[in-house]
């Protein structure tokens, strides 16, 4: 009982999931400028580590934490980098 | 799922509402990022995901394996914590750079610096204008006011001695 619920929730988490990210992969292939793709591709890193969570609850594992947690770390990284880079053409000044 | 025959009904209930409803707020997320017009409509969207998108998975996953391993871990807490103090920090510095942009093109959609300026939300300039060569900022003269300031007492600098950079980083280097 428990599992079957768990198992479906899991499931259509999952596919909303997948849904959210073809939106923004939809978005980072037509978006106009570059500030849109960059923007999704920092949208396309969180909802990743939001895939990997589940994943992680599905298969009821703790190793998937950490990588969730070194894709939010490096997330964050490119997206300051692009932003930066998008602010004076240059990453390291 | 095996592994989940043994979690308690609330447990396995909790966490399947907290799934749905994060899952579903960056769905709605996705979907904002898909629909509105602007690049400054767009940059609000994924915010969804980045709060209780994130913060309702992380809980799920605390209940789950808490429930499971009758500990308490929370691992996830980390998680949340990280991605709920940078996406501001990303986010603004996106949008500063796309203001940048639109400004450097001279976008009419988006308010020039005079407009700011008469608004009220940007510095008036004072004098004459420079860039300091160490941080790239505007400088701005101390003409208007009259005040003059002494040079630091360490090292003495040519060059007019009223200027300095917004950024407080004392004379520019030459």
């Amino acid at each position: 009982m428990t599992a079957a619920i768990l198992l479906w929730s899991v499931s259509i988490a999952q596919a909303m999931l997948v849904i959210a990210m073809g939106c923004n992969a939809y978005r980072l292939i037509r978006g106009p400028r570059a500030q849109d793709r960059v923007l999704c591709l920092d949208a396309m890193y969180v909802i990743a580590m939001l895939l990997i969570l589940t994943m992680g609850i599905r298969t009821g594992s703790a190793i998937y934490f950490e990588a969730a947690l070194i894709i939010a770390v490096l997330g964050f990284a490119s997206s300051v980098a692009l932003a930066k880079f998008l602010m004076r053409g240059e990453v390291i000044e | 799922m095996s592994h989940a025959a043994e979690l308690p009904v609330w447990a396995a209930l909790l966490t399947s509402l907290l799934l749905l409803v994060g899952a579903g707020l960056t769905l709605l997320g996705a979907v904002g990022v898909l629909q509105f017009r602007s690049f400054f409509e767009r940059v609000h969207a994924p915010t969804l995901g980045t709060s209780w998108g994130t913060g309702a998975i992380a809980l799920a996953s605390i209940v789950f394996f808490s429930s499971l391993g009758t500990r308490l871990v929370v691992h996830e807490v980390l998680i949340g914590v990280f991605i709920t103090v940078t996406t501001p920090v990303t986010l603004m510095l996106l949008a500063r750079a796309a203001l940048h942009r639109e400004r450097a093109e001279e976008n009419p959609n988006v308010p020039s610096r005079a407009v700011m300026r008469r608004r009220g939300s940007a510095p008036a300039p004072g004098g004459r204008r420079r860039r300091c060569c160490r941080h790239a900022l505007v400088l701005r003269l101390a003409e208007k006011t009259g005040r003059r300031r002494k040079a630091p007492p360490v090292r003495r600098e040519r060059g007019p001695v009223s200027v300095r950079c917004l950024r407080r980083c004392g004379p520019p280097r030459r």
